[in-house]
């Protein structure tokens, strides 16, 4: 079980921020997020592109700002449950919450606070009618072990990076390795779409395009896929089928939790502490709606500092505190660091 | 500046005709949810970087466009529910080139 002050859903810069601002605190955060990196949407869709609305960064790429806020909080060292999506939440008799995400891991914490953005990413799937029938039973939308396609016929659908990629990988493993797309172009990595010209030229992928997959065949397990080319339909043989059409925000699971929800978003108590309906658990950042909300990565980071204020007030009721500027506390790291600004040398002119 | 006239049907089938500004750097996309014509959290969700496909919609009425540029070419590649006339309303800026323009929101994903 891991034990942490503040427990956060979602690693975007949101959550990243507000683990400095409770480290100011004094309070250790935990972080746990669906994506295999932290960063949320700065990290997994837009790191390239420049931010121009971060108070004080004339110009910032998403990416950059990203490695900043790490940067920022390294010093306050925290936890990250990474690849993993929150799924239960449990209050227990002391107010406290154990938060256990799909792979089991669990969490115990009194404050939680969900700066889960857009939502967790999930794969993004394709409107074929009875796909839900085949799901474990011959499609996958994430490859999780290749070794299962061993000496099976495998069917790709998509044309970005993932599809190329695992289409290329599949065909040392994979009987037979079909790629199906909507166009001619790709447009995944320059190699990638040479690679996969090559394997084509040398008989070792065979390419299905302009074509989209129309239809799962199969009796309780995949045995083919219908694909459609043009005015043409026919069936193709696989064993499994993969879509690989990116991933897109989901609220998920957090949705089931007993918070109000409006507009897809989280309802808070934005006149306070970005409280939610539920007290302890907190939503800041893209995740949550008020009047006048705007999702903006410079209002997640005033709504983690209010946040954390409160939190602390929750965690430790007897306390008195008033917040402390970093130009006069400077910044105590939980690794023994500490920043502060150069002491006045007071030295008499003779 | 003028506003500009725009005819758009909602995924529930309702026909809007609004009023759209020409001079507030606004794409397609943010009109539609600036009349909240479909709930938040269903349109624009990538913000309008042509990174998801919440805003495709369907051109109805014979505007000579902007041709697509290779974003919003390489997303309706992935897009579901793609017809001959999609396109993606955040890569659609207000002009007057657009006045009258007629499209219908494509289904949620």
């Amino acid at each position: 079980m891991i034990k942490t002050d503040i427990l956060i859903i979602g690693a975007g810069p949101t959550g990243l921020f507000a683990v400095f601002e409770a480290g100011l605190l004094k309070l250790k955060c935990h972080l746990i997020d669906a994506l295999p990196q932290p960063g949320g949407q700065c990290s997994e869709i837009y790191p390239k592109k420049p931010i121009y609305d971060i108070p004080a960064f004339p110009e910032v790429l998403a990416g950059d700002l990203v490695d900043n806020l790490m940067k920022q909080i390294e010093a306050f060292q925290p936890g990250f449950t990474l690849g993993e999506r929150a799924q239960t939440i449990e209050k227990l008799e002391d107010d406290t919450f154990i938060v256990t995400t799909n792979k089991g891991t669990k969490h115990h914490a009194p404050v939680v606070a969900i700066a889960g953005g857009l939502g967790s990413f999930e794969p993004r799937k394709p409107p074929i009618t009875n796909i839900g029938d085949y799901e474990d039973h011959g499609v996958e939308y994430i490859i999780r072990d290749p070794e299962m396609y061993r000496g099976k016929k495998v069917v790709i659908a998509g044309g970005g990076d993932s599809a190329l990629d695992w289409s290329i990988f599949l065909t040392d493993i994979a009987e037979s390795v079909t790629l199906v797309h909507r166009r001619n172009e790709f447009r995944g990595a320059l190699d990638s779409v040479d690679k996969v010209q090559e394997l084509k030229d040398a008989g070792k992928i065979e390419l299905i395009t302009p074509a989209e997959v129309i239809d799962v065949v199969g009796n309780g397990k995949v045995e083919g896929v219908s694909v459609k080319r043009g005015a043409e339909v026919f069936n193709k043989e696989c064993d499994h089928f993969i879509p690989l059409f990116g991933l897109a925000p989901k609220l998920g699971p957090i949705a089931d939790w007993g918070l109000e929800i409006e507009k897809n978003a989280i309802v808070v108590n934005n006149a306070l502490d970005y409280q939610t309906n539920i007290p302890g658990i907190y939503a800041i950042g893209d995740v949550n709606t008020y009047p006048g909300k705007l999702k903006l990565i410079l209002c997640g980071f005033h709504e983690a500092t209010l946040m954390c204020q409160s939190a602390y007030k929750r965690i430790f009721p007897d306390k008195r505190y008033v917040m402390k500027y970093t130009t006069v506390g400077g910044v105590e790291g939980f690794d023994g660091s500490k920043k502060e600004a150069p002491k006045a040398v007071i030295k008499a002119i003779n | 500046m003028q506003d500009i006239t725009l005819h758009i049907t909602d995924r529930e089938g309702v026909e809007h005709n609004i009023q759209a500004p020409t001079d507030m750097n606004m794409n397609l996309m943010e009109v539609i949810r600036s009349y909240e014509l479909a709930p938040e959290g269903t349109i624009g969700i990538c913000g309008g970087m042509a990174m998801c496909a919440s805003c495709q919609c369907y051109i109805e009425s014979d505007h000579d466009l902007p041709e697509q540029n290779y974003d919003e070419e390489a997303m309706l590649a992935e897009a579901f529910h793609v017809k001959e006339n999609s396109r993606l309303g955040c890569q659609l800026f207000i002009s007057d080139a657009l006045h009258e323009l007629k499209l219908t929101l494509a289904p949620e994903e």
